[in-house]
C-alpha cells in the first residue's frame, strides 16, 4: 500500500501516543517507604577515622564507580604548628588503597572522609538546565542519568568538588547516598563497611535516630558553612584547617 | 457603504489564513511536546519523577551484617569476645549480597590477612593515637596475621588479659 500524505497525518499522532505508552511503566519504590517521612544526611566522626579506605572501595563496588573517579574519598591533612590556613592535603587514589606511612610526624595529622553533602539548598541542582538533578522529598540529591546532557554546569557549581563526568556514560555522577539501599531499610555501603563507626547514616526526621543526641552533645560543623548550602553531612571534631 | 464593508473582509482574508497557520503550528507544538516530555516530568518538581524509582531499583552489592549474622551465629558469638565485635563482616570479607542470595553456589574468597589487617592496623601518624597500630615489617616480617591472631577475636590468649585487650 502506498503511504499518502493523508495516511501519514493519521499515523503520526498514533505513533506519538504509542511512544508515550512505551515511556510509561517504570519500577515502583520499595513498599513501606514514604519519602516525606525521612530527611537523610550523614555524620562523620573525624577522630574515629583511620584512613583504611574501606568506604572508598565499598562505594566503588556498590555503585560501579570507574577507576580514578570517586563518589566518596578520604583526604589526609597535615597542619604544621600554627599554619592553619595552609594545610597540606593529600588523597592518593582517593585513599582507596589506604595511605602510605605519613612523611610528616610533627604537627597535626588526621583523615577527613568526603562525599556529597546532600545540600538542602544545593547549588548543583539550581544550575541544571534540563532538570536532570534534583533534591528528593527525603533530602537526597540525585542525578537522572537518562536526562543528563553532560554539560558540566553542576560539576563547576558544587563548592565541594563532589561531582564528576562518568567517562563511560558522559553524564554527571555523584554520591546518591546509596538511595537504592536506604529506601530498602539498609544503611549506605560506606557506613556499612566502616570498621570504626566514623561514618553514620542519619535520618533527621526520625526522632529515634541517635543523630539528635549526638548533635546536642558534640561540637559539630558542616563544610563551608559560609556558602549556606544547607549541607547535611555533619563533621564531628573537625579542625579549622579543613576546606 | 455596503460595498466598502465587503472590501474590509476581503482585506483581512490573508490574516485569517495566517491565524489558521499559527493555530496549526500551536497544535503541532502541543502534540510534539506531549510526546517528547516524559509523562512523570514535573510530578514532584522540575525533574522526571520516575527517575527516583529507577535509581532506587539498583541491585545491592553489600548484604549488610544483619544478614550475615542470621546464618553465621558461631562467628557472632566469637566476635563478641574480642575487640572486632564492632567491625562489620563485609569490611574484611567484601561485598557478599550474591552469597547471601545463593549461599550454595557463591563462596566467599579466602582472605590474605597479611594484606587485609594492614589496611587498618599499619602504623600511620594520622591515625587516632588510641587505635592499635603496628609497623607490619617489624611486627611480623610480612607473615600472615592469622599465624598468631584469630581475626574474629584478635586478642592473643596466652598473653595476660590486660595486654591482649589493650587500651580502651
Amino acid at each position: 500500500m502506498e503511504i499518502t500524505r493523508r495516511h501519514l497525518l493519521v499515523l503520526l499522532p498514533a505513533a506519538a501516543a504509542a511512544w508515550k505508552f512505551v515511556l510509561a511503566g517504570t519500577p515502583e519504590l520499595a513498599p513501606n517507604y514514604t519519602r516525606t517521612e525521612h530527611w537523610w544526611g550523614m555524620l562523620i566522626d573525624i577522630p574515629k577515622c583511620i584512613g583504611c579506605g574501606s568506604c572508598v572501595r565499598a562505594c566503588a563496588q556498590e555503585n560501579e564507580v570507574p577507576d580514578g573517579y570517586f563518589r566518596t574519598w578520604i583526604e589526609r591533612y597535615h597542619v604544621a604548628d600554627w599554619k592553619i590556613e595552609k594545610p597540606e592535603v593529600e588523597s592518593p587514589n582517593g585513599g582507596k588503597q589506604g595511605f602510605p606511612p605519613n612523611p610528616e610526624s610533627g604537627g597535626k595529622n588526621f583523615f577527613v572522609p568526603k562525599l556529597c553533602n546532600h545540600c538542602a539548598d544545593s547549588p548543583c541542582t539550581q544550575v541544571c538546565p534540563v532538570g536532570a538533578t534534583f533534591v528528593t522529598r527525603d533530602g537526597v540529591v540525585l542525578v537522572d542519568k537518562t536526562y543528563c546532557l553532560g554539560c558540566r554546569y553542576c560539576v563547576q557549581a558544587c563548592p565541594y568538588g563532589c561531582r564528576f563526568i562518568n567517562p563511560n556514560s558522559n553524564t554527571a555522577e555523584k554520591c546518591s547516598l546509596c538511595y537504592h539501599r536506604i529506601t530498602k531499610g539498609l544503611t549506605t555501603a560506606c557506613c556499612e563497611v566502616c570498621p570504626t563507626g566514623a561514618r553514620q547514616l542519619a535520618d533527621f526526621k526520625n526522632p529515634g535516630d541517635p543523630i539528635h543526641e549526638f548533635l546536642r552533645t558534640h561540637t559539630v560543623q558542616v563544610l563551608k558553612p559560609h556558602m549556606a548550602t544547607g549541607a547535611k553531612v555533619f563533621y564531628n571534631g573537625m579542625d579549622g584547617s579543613v576546606r | 457603504m455596503a460595498g466598502k464593508k465587503t472590501s474590509v473582509f476581503k482585506d483581512i482574508e490573508h490574516l485569517i489564513r495566517l491565524v489558521l497557520v499559527m493555530a496549526v503550528g500551536a497544535a503541532a507544538f502541543v502534540v510534539v511536546r506531549a510526546a517528547v516530555i516524559p509523562h512523570s516530568f514535573g510530578q514532584y518538581g522540575h525533574y522526571r519523577g520516575d527517575a527516583i524509582a529507577e535509581i532506587a531499583a539498583r541491585p545491592i552489592a553489600f548484604a549488610g551484617h544483619q544478614v550475615c549474622e542470621g546464618c553465621h551465629v558461631e562467628v557472632v558469638e566469637q566476635k563478641k569476645l574480642g575487640k572486632h565485635v564492632v567491625v562489620p563482616c563485609e569490611t574484611c570479607h567484601g561485598a557478599l549480597a550474591n552469597h547471601a542470595d545463593d549461599p550454595a553456589s557463591v563462596t566467599p574468597p579466602k582472605l590474605d590477612t597479611a594484606v587485609i589487617c594492614a589496611r587498618c592496623h599499619e602504623a600511620n601518624s594520622a591515625k587516632p593515637k588510641t587505635f592499635p597500630q603496628v609497623v607490619t615489617a617489624d611486627h611480623s616480617g610480612g607473615a600472615a596475621c592469622d599465624t598468631c591472631h584469630q581475626p574474629h577475636k584478635p586478642g592473643i590468649e596466652a598473653a595476660p588479659a590486660k595486654v591482649a585487650e589493650g587500651k580502651k
